[in-house]
């Protein structure tokens, strides 16, 4: 993830472009339009809700799903008559989609037969490719006899022994228990480092989208949302659904008191009034429930009475609820301030803690003064 | 603790399957012991003497009839077996994979209505179908194709083997179904991803896969067939009997029960053989678990 991945990732050619991809199921319009390129080397992944469309595009990509207008290339070649079997591109499927008539070393080579090389170099190379995932060993084994962890290291060997210039990967985690989840992200991510092959990942999970990608394009009903790195994506989300869906953001009503060269000055109730630039700033607001101000739990602390804070502003609020992490404390907070019009209660805003040892977790209902930065909010309008 | 009410659930256990078990002890087992018992003793007139001989197995064995019968039989029904499988299979292929979900058992519905009439009938039409003045003969000469009623198409193994193909396709296309639809069809996409045409993903991949339907299709046919004894007498005018034919023979109409019983058993003996071979040469299919 260092700067120079980045900027390599950036100069780096296309591998696979879509350009006005539209895809119906009967009346069903599943991809509206997706404009979208990503680049050789990089790990790509599509975000999104269940039914947004991230899986069709997937599908479309590995020639499974034809589409009905716009155009994909796969390395600056159409792609529109070249059928699954013929794509430079391999999957690691859902369901692993392992064949259980074969035996491990059998599966991986399945890939293999019409590869001119003799029997033992191909016995050379599923040795290789499983021994690259972690099964060196494991060849002779007969499918059913494999963890769910082990099925999916084995889809991934069978795919990447024909070494491919994409590889789809169709939600492969979802179906591990949440260590083996967190294991396999790094392993996943080691490996493509490794490999060096453009990885385009399908996901649900905003977390192990943020970890495993270079880049992120997040997808709602057929469309692409946002597509940006993870920081970006994280720190400013172009909508608020957006922002509702990868990770948790606080959203407060604003107005827009004055506009002078792209900096925005708004009033808060609960926070005052604020100077945004442009870069905190997202037009693009279909929400369209007036300017709003956006900002992540973990941009706000509490500040312990006897100290003095490094943040710039300060607000006092009270604590309306105490929920207990063990690594984490998340508090609803109610700020001075926020109250309605007609002395209605603030709505709560959560922020979030990190438990550090000998501090106290303060109790419902104390009055704490809270500590937070003009620099960490975002301007929906 | 633990052993009391596993012997409460293996009381139930037993009171649940003990009606079916003695009904199966009474119409299964019991004729079975019977005909097993009488092929050993020896055939007085118009009786059974209850003296212990080889003499009926020898018969079996030796006689050259029996051996051509049983022979034939086996023969017919590897061929009305083949043919059964090798079309039930694209029938059972096109129910799974290109009917859509909803109209799937509309499908098995229809496959089925065949046996809405007794076995019995359904052979009686075969023969008006294929008879001297049946369907087919008399809408070939109506129409002028032929002078002479065809004869090659009645009262012969061929006529034989289209009727209990006909009569046994249900019996096959189900279990042939019902693998393929067990078949993830992930799978199938895998095999096109890793880069093989449809052709060779049905050859690497679905079939394969859909191997212990075929072999139970294949048990399912050849079992029954090779002991039927209404078509070979209905169809086949009774000029090619089958080994069935021949037991009926020497059960009632020479009324010798031990040498009926001696060719009973050995056709069973002769069965369960074949099926444990054909079974053997296809184990590697039915190990698979999905």
């Amino acid at each position: 993830m260092s700067d120079n991945r980045y900027d390599r990732l950036e100069a780096a050619k296309p591998m696979i472009e879509c350009r006005e991809v539209h895809k119906y199921y009967g009346d069903y319009h599943a991809l509206r339009g997706i404009d979208l390129t990503i680049r050789a080397g990089e790990f790509f992944s599509l975000l999104g809700p269940s039914g947004c469309g991230k899986t069709t595009l997937l599908r479309t990509i590995a020639g499974f799903e034809d589409i009905d207008s716009g155009v994909v290339l796969i390395d600056g070649k159409h792609m529109e008559d070249v059928p699954a079997n013929k794509r430079p591109t391999n999957m690691v499927f859902q369901s692993y989609a392992i064949f259980p008539h074969l035996t491990v070393a059998e599966n991986v080579a399945f890939g293999l037969r019409r590869d001119p090389r003799t029997k033992a170099e191909k016995a050379q190379l599923v040795e290789e490719a499983l021994a690259m995932v972690g099964l060196k060993g494991y060849g002779a084994r007969a499918a059913h006899a494999l963890s769910g962890g082990q099925r999916q290291r084995v889809a991934l060997a069978r795919a990447l022994i024909l070494k491919p210039k994409v590889l789809l990967l169709d939600e492969p985690l979802s179906a591990l228990d949440r260590k083996m989840r967190e294991q396999m992200q790094v392993e996943l991510i080691k490996l493509q480092r490794q490999v060096g092959i453009t990885f385009v990942l399908v996901t649900h999970d905003q977390e192990e989208a943020l970890v495993m990608s270079d880049r992120i394009a997040v997808m709602f009903e057929g469309q692409i949302a946002q597509l940006d790195g993870p920081e970006a994506l994280y720190a400013r989300p172009a909508t608020r659904r957006v922002a509702n869906f990868i990770g948790v953001m606080n959203f407060l009503p604003a107005n827009v008191v004055s506009e002078t060269d792209g900096v925005v000055t708004v009033e808060v109730p609960g926070l005052g009034m604020v100077e945004l630039p442009e870069k905190q700033i997202s037009r693009a607001n279909p929400d369209d429930d007036g300017p709003t101000i956006g900002f992540r739990p973990e941009t706000m602390t509490i500040v312990p009475a006897n100290q003095t804070h490094t943040q710039p502003r300060e607000t006092n609020a009270t604590i309306d609820e105490v929920v207990y992490y063990g690594d984490m404390t998340y508090y609803d907070l109610r700020l001075e301030g926020a109250e309605g019009p007609n002395g209605q209660k603030a709505r709560p805003v959560r922020i979030s803690m990190r438990n550090v040892f000998g501090r106290d977790v303060p109790e419902v209902g104390t009055r704490v003064r809270v500590a937070w930065s003009p620099g960490s909010l975002v301007l929906f309008r | 603790m633990a052993k009391a009410s596993w012997d409460k659930e293996a009381r139930q256990g037993l009171t649940l399957i003990s009606p079916p078990f003695i009904y199966a002890l009474l119409v299964l087992a019991a004729p079975i012991l019977t005909i097993l018992t009488y092929s050993f003793l020896t055939d007085g007139y118009l009786t059974v003497v209850r003296d212990f001989t080889w003499d009926n197995y020898i018969y079996a064995w030796t006689d050259p009839i029996v051996r051509m019968v049983m022979l034939r039989s086996l023969a017919v029904s590897a061929l009305v077996t083949l043919v059964t499988v090798a079309l039930a299979f694209p029938v059972a292929y096109y129910v799974s994979f290109m009917v859509r979900p909803e109209r799937k058992s509309m499908w098995l519905f229809l496959i089925t209505i065949p046996f809405w009439t007794s076995y019995l009938i359904r052979v009686f039409l075969w023969k008006v179908i294929l008879g001297y003045n049946g369907v087919i003969n008399s809408s070939l000469t109506g129409l002028g194709i032929i002078d002479e009623p065809l004869t090659f198409i009645l009262y012969n193994v061929n006529s034989i083997v289209l009727t209990l193909a006909h009569a046994y396709a249900p019996f096959a296309i189900l279990p042939i179904f019902i693998a393929l639809e067990k078949i993830d069809r992930s799978l199938l996409e895998a095999g096109r991803d890793l880069g093989e045409s449809k052709a060779m993903t049905f050859w690497r991949v679905t079939l394969p896969l859909a191997m212990p339907g075929v072999i139970a299709a294949t048990m399912i046919v050849f079992i029954p067939t090779i002991g039927d004894y209404v078509t070979p007498e209905l169809i086949g005018g009774g000029k090619i009997p089958m080994i069935a034919n021949l037991i009926q023979v020497q059960m009632l109409a020479l009324d010798d029960r031990p040498k009926g019983s001696a060719l009973a058993v050995s056709a069973m003996l002769i069965v369960a053989v074949v099926c444990l071979i054909f079974l053997f040469l296809n184990r590697r299919f039915l190990k698979v678990r999905q």
